[in-house]
């Protein structure tokens, strides 16, 4: 199994390894995303979150932004934990981000005032 | 001043479009999509008419990428899922019949993404397999109803013959998957939605398949050539 995954994710890091310009940090996003549809029975929230965190902690290093919808997402995991604080916070944090997502993140927040 | 399509000018518009997609040669009309210019983009997910039933979201977890690259607000794809789930519509079929007027309502998008997978996943011959991901998908701006664009992808990776490293490691990750569970497929609806969107071949440090698509969709406002080249 650690064979394959190894099989499985050379070609991502090889094609990290060329110089491509990215308006966002990507880190393991989409992985996780997939992973949690293609594998649901292998972490749950906790271990997604922590590789988002992870992420999130590169990102800043090299000062580059969250793709859209990332802060929303480990906002939901963090409400799928029970960290209500920390869910609402990513909910502002990405309407900040991107004020495209208003609408959707207000209606989220507000559903969050009410339970 | 704006030019307002009166409804039965904008389904004429439409249907010639639609008819327009079967001629290839005829190239994009970004009329519409010029005149709209949505900032973002809600990413239903796949209608899968593949046998392979993982292709809805081996697929869904690959298009907020390329679409977030070419600049445009791309919603949480896996939170819209769940949240649509939560309200009554249990799938892709049920979400894609969903009014435009509610989506737009309950996430304040500017264009809803509408993707259909008509192949998907892995088939073995007698002397090789071919992993193949083929899909449209239509762009459609929520207040109005128009279609803003549309494209097609088609990669697939024939295993067998080739060579190089890459073609190596796909091909053993092919001969892998059938003693295995992952979704080989998956790998090549990265190839094929970036295609779908830039219209283009891939560098070849990148591909992993070979394959079409296309037309390319125009930049949105977060890239930095939005302004220059649309």
């Amino acid at each position: 199994m650690r064979k394959f995954a190894f099989v499985v994710f050379l070609p991502a890091l090889l094609s990290s390894c060329a110089p491509r310009q990215t308006l966002y940090f990507w880190g393991h996003y989409e992985e996780v995303l997939y992973r949690s549809y293609a594998k649901p029975g292998e972490g749950g929230p906790e271990k997604q979150i922590e590789k988002l965190e992870q992420d999130y902690q590169v990102a800043r290093s090299q000062q580059k932004p969250m793709p859209p919808g990332w802060h929303a997402n480990l906002g939901y995991l963090y409400y799928q934990t029970g960290k209500l604080d920390e869910a609402r916070q990513e909910f502002k944090t990405e309407k900040a981000a991107f004020p495209e997502s208003t609408v959707f993140m207000d209606r989220l927040l507000a559903k969050f005032q009410k339970s | 001043m704006k030019i307002r399509l009166k409804r039965t000018e904008a389904a004429f518009l439409l249907a010639g479009l639609c008819l327009g997609g079967c001629i290839t040669a005829t190239p994009f009309d970004y009329q519409n999509f010029r005149q709209r210019r949505p900032r973002s983009i809600l990413v239903l997910p796949p209608v899968n008419q593949s046998t392979d039933t993982r292709g809805t979201y081996g697929y869904l977890s690959t298009v907020t990428q390329p679409l977030a690259e070419m600049g445009y607000y791309v919603f949480p794809v896996s939170l819209v899922d769940q949240f649509l789930k939560d309200n009554g519509l249990p799938g892709p079929a049920e979400m894609h019949q969903a009014p435009l007027r509610k989506l737009a309502e309950i996430f304040g998008a500017d264009a809803v993404l509408y993707i259909t997978l008509i192949e998907y996943g892995t088939k073995y011959y007698v002397l090789n397999s071919a992993v193949t991901c083929h899909a449209k998908a239509k762009l459609v701006d929520t207040k109005t109803g128009m279609l803003l664009w549309e494209g097609e992808t088609r990669a697939e990776k024939v295993s067998g013959g080739g060579g190089g490293l890459i073609d190596a490691l796909v091909q053993a990750t092919v001969s892998q998957v059938v003693s295995s569970s992952l979704d080989v497929a998956h790998m090549i609806s990265v190839d094929a939605n970036t295609m779908l969107f830039t219209g283009s071949g891939l560098p070849t440090y990148n591909a992993h398949a070979n394959g079409t698509g296309g037309p390319p969709l125009l930049y949105g406002p977060y890239h930095p050539e939005a302004q220059t080249t649309n």
